[in-house]
């Protein structure tokens, strides 16, 4: 996979930061990066490069633009996994499987769900529906050579 | 035009864990549903074949992979993917074929080789494919989607996991009901609160198991229905009849219930209740007519119980009781 994570293969040719976005004043924080149509406004998580997908929308094909998602929103729902799931999933195998729990994060502007992993040690009673969470960076998994990076959805500290 | 067609016969095979290509439950079921149909495999115009083995050729081209297996016979043959609703399009498949003309029946058969645990994607890295990425980075199982649609459930409508656990009671039950099912024992709701959790809230035994098993329906344009039903009550089947031909010879092959026919008059009056001859009649008093009363009432063919006829009682009563 190469060094960093998925999102650094896939995007590090055009943006060379993968997910990390440079905010007003020069702050790198972690954003995760959708694209927006320049036509209707409609937002996608996972990117789409090619067309817009809004059936109602009749800009050009290629009229979408990068843009940095929301980094806040509200747990839609939560689950976890109490068993390892199949390739092509990246974990080492060898160890017993520890339980994650899965976050549903609305974001608001966008008006969409986006899934990512809880914070490591997250259990579904931490959680609640409507609670408002954050994105941090995380790692998926790490060996000597490579480290697989992802991004988590804990609990904004103090908030509900 | 009616959009209806019209299905000849219906057959399964077992479902479990077995091992084989999935080819050999398919056509297991379409024999057997041919022979429900009691139509011969060189009569039927087309074949559609559904098959959820991901990647590589999807559905391993089931239309045709099913028509090899039964024997080219020269149908049209079509092949159906749409993962867990690929039986249901294959229906639609068939059935626009029929409504558009093209083809008197239609052979629809489905049949899975599941793996082992998870439902997992085909190898390879597909980075711009979702439900690659769903696994890849995530480790989102298909349990994993129904977990949080469970706990949204328990979030907005106030289902609890006790709710849950009644659908597999009441799925059990019928399982336990139908010699083909792969599970076939009674659960309790106990049971399943007593099951590891999966994803929660959902435990194994919320969950579906992922089995190897096939399906097949034979259907045909409501005209070929109606001339088959035809040949098989006389007898002339261009088919040899089938263990099942002999069931659609009941008294009147209806399967939905028609406007029921007007009760015939009789012709002598009713025989004498069975008196003893010394007892003395009463006499019947003149404002008090007799009256032959018909009772309709639909009943099932004891034999195919698929089909419906109506069924005569008739009863004689003075006219004051039979409400006239």
């Amino acid at each position: 996979m190469g060094r960093g994570g998925w999102r650094r293969d896939t995007v590090a040719e055009t943006r060379g930061g993968g997910l990390v976005h440079a905010g007003p004043g020069g702050q790198r924080r972690l954003r995760l990066l959708g694209t927006r149509c320049r036509g209707c406004g409609a937002v996608f998580f996972p990117r789409e490069d090619h067309a817009c997908r809004n059936p109602a929308c009749d800009g050009a094909e290629g009229d979408l633009e990068e843009v940095p998602l929301s980094p806040r929103g509200r747990v839609w729902s939560y689950t976890d996994a109490r068993y390892r799931p199949p390739a092509p999933y990246v974990c080492d195998p060898s160890r017993p499987w520890e339980p994650y729990v899965l976050v549903a994060v609305e974001l608001t502007a966008e008006r969409m769900i986006v899934l990512g992993q809880a914070a490591p040690g997250t259990g579904v009673a931490d959680l609640a529906v409507g609670m408002e969470v954050e994105l941090v960076p995380g790692v998926l998994h790490e060996d000597a050579e490579h480290t697989w990076t992802t991004w988590n959805w804990p609990p904004v500290a103090g908030g509900r | 035009m009616s959009r209806d067609v019209a299905v000849l016969g219906v057959g399964m095979h077992p479902w479990g864990k077995w091992g084989r290509h999935f080819t050999r439950y398919g056509v297991a079921a379409a024999r057997a549903a041919l022979a429900d149909a009691g139509l011969d495999w060189r009569d039927v115009g087309l074949v559609v074949g559904a098959d959820t083995v991901r990647g590589g050729y999807p559905g391993h081209v089931a239309g045709a992979a099913f028509a090899q297996a039964l024997g080219w016979q020269g149908a049209r043959v079509a092949g159906v993917y749409a993962a867990c609703a690929s039986g249901a399009q294959a229906l639609d498949t068939a059935r626009a074929h029929i409504l558009a003309g093209l083809v008197d029946t239609a052979l629809v058969v489905g049949a899975d080789a599941a793996p082992k645990g998870f439902f997992a994607p085909a190898g390879g890295d597909r980075p711009d494919d979702p439900d690659w990425l769903r696994f890849r980075v995530l480790g989102a199982t298909n349990p994993a989607y129904f977990g949080l649609y469970a706990r949204r459930r328990m979030a907005l409508h106030g289902d609890t996991p006790e709710d849950f656990a009644r659908v597999k009671v009441k799925n059990a039950a019928a399982g336990a009901a139908n010699p083909l099912a792969r599970l076939r024992t009674p659960v309790t709701a106990a049971e399943v609160a007593a099951s590891p959790v999966v994803a929660d809230p959902l435990r194994l035994l919320d969950v579906c198991a992922t089995s190897d098993g096939g399906a097949a329906v034979v259907l045909s344009g409501l005209d070929f229905a109606g001339a088959a039903r035809r040949r098989t009550r006389c007898g002339s089947a261009r088919s040899p009849p089938s263990p099942r031909s002999t069931r659609a010879r009941c008294p009147t092959s209806r399967t939905s219930p028609p406007t029921p026919p007007s009760p015939p008059r009789p012709r002598s009056p009713p025989p004498d209740s069975g008196r003893p001859s010394s007892a003395p009649r009463t006499r019947r008093p003149a404002s008090a007519p007799r009256t032959w009363t018909w009772t309709w009432t639909w009943r099932r063919c004891t034999t195919c119980r698929r089909r419906w006829s109506w069924t005569g009682t008739r009863t004689w009563a003075c006219a004051r009781r039979a409400g006239r």
